[in-house]
């Protein structure tokens, strides 16, 4: 996290992926529990990705890393559970005990997500595509759309934050 | 969308770099304090005898209260911002203020004839104290409010609520400097429901506007 709080999109690429799959357990737990099914957990899972993604400055460094990815997590799942019409439950004092990761079965796709995509505008829409399905860099993009680095990347921030928003607003 | 294309994205914008909760709310303290202090000094300004008034110790005491409210607001500000720090541990840091409170309103009815307590208590000030702090700190308030959208509060509502303390904090601090009503007990009758009025306004807000 240090590392990606510099800026190293390598580190923050490994970092994400380790903690995908603890999200997975803690949201299929949560949701377990309020009697909801599987299918939302991606949805879950992506939520918090973005908030950990956007709130990553609120982490203080001297403090211990996974209680803070606990609470971003569970505050996620919480939102999520009253959008879905359920009053949650979470018990707080498993802070800072995030569960062990399981193995990753094949795909994960968010039902939602894929809605949230569309709702991008055209241009933020093909960055965000180009990004993240066909693995491009924001600088190949860049050169791609005839836009500079730069640009590219502030229209990724902007496309994320109104990803953010679309999980957060819209209706299940 | 996969959830890895998704983290293909984001570590994508791994290097966009934001401020520290810390400084935002730094520098809305500065700022919504500026345009505070500017409304002070343009409508009450300092009383002139303030070096005097320094000297004794009811004029020391209230300032002394205000000022540690005002620490202890910060203090819980800049932790409730965090999803990972609990709103009753920082609402626990009251506890100095109110403790300095306590102190200077035992010394004051132990110093004080009893048929004084009324006169000072009610003092002369008070409806110019209230209508004071309720002016003076909405801009501090909602500069503190923009600063903590950034955050990711626990509870919004504390956020809030941190932010009004402080921003009511700030705001009976300057009027205080204004104020010939020194005494302990006009602090407790006053200053204490104006502040905590702000407090109640920040909490409503906070619990709006503060979601994440």
């Amino acid at each position: 996290m240090r590392a990606a709080i510099r800026g190293d999109t390598r580190s923050y690429h490994r970092l994400l992926q380790e903690l995908a799959p603890v999200l997975r357990r803690l949201a299929g737990r949560g949701l377990a529990r309020h009697k909801l099914g599987s299918e939302d957990i991606e949805d879950v899972v992506q939520e918090t990705l973005l908030a950990l993604h956007l709130k990553r400055d609120t982490w203080d460094e001297r403090q211990a890393f996974s209680p803070w990815v606990y609470a971003i997590a569970r505050n996620k799942l919480i939102d999520s559970l009253r959008r879905r019409g359920r009053r949650p439950h979470l018990p707080i004092d498993d802070i800072g005990e995030l569960p062990a990761g399981e193995e990753r079965p094949a795909e994960f796709n968010g039902a939602d997500a894929a809605r949230m995509i569309a709702s991008l505008k055209g241009r933020e829409r093909e960055i965000v595509v180009a990004i993240s399905i066909e693995g491009a860099s924001a600088r190949q993009v860049a050169e791609r759309l005839g836009m500079t680095e730069g640009a590219v990347r502030v229209a990724l921030h902007r496309a994320l934050k109104a990803l953010a928003k679309a999980f957060r607003t819209d209706p299940p | 969308m996969s959830t890895d294309a998704l983290i293909k994205a984001i570590a994508e914008d791994a290097g966009t770099m934001s401020l520290k909760p810390a400084r935002r709310l730094a520098i809305a303290l500065s700022a919504g304090g500026l345009v505070a202090g500017a409304l002070f000094v343009a409508t009450l300004g300092m009383r002139l005898d303030i070096g005097a008034a320094l000297q004794t110790w009811r004029f020391a005491a209230k300032m002394a209260i205000l000022l540690a409210c005002l620490a202890a607001a910060l203090w819980a500000s800049a932790r409730l911002v965090r999803p990972d720090a609990s709103p009753r541990k920082a609402l626990a840091a009251l506890a100095l203020p109110i403790a300095l409170l306590a102190l200077a309103v035992g010394s004051e009815l132990a110093l004080s004839p009893s048929d004084s307590w009324p006169l000072r208590a009610i003092g002369t000030n008070g409806r110019l104290c209230l209508t004071s702090i309720a002016l003076l700190s909405p801009a501090p308030l909602a500069a503190l409010l923009v600063a903590l959208r950034a955050g990711a509060p626990r509870s919004p509502g504390a956020a809030g609520a941190a932010a009004g303390l402080l921003a009511g904090a700030l705001a009976a601090t300057l009027y205080a400097s204004h104020c010939f009503d020194d005494s302990p007990l006009f602090v407790a009758l006053w200053y204490v429901p104006a502040i905590a009025a702000v407090a109640l306004a920040g909490a409503a807000a906070g619990s709006r506007l503060l979601r994440w």
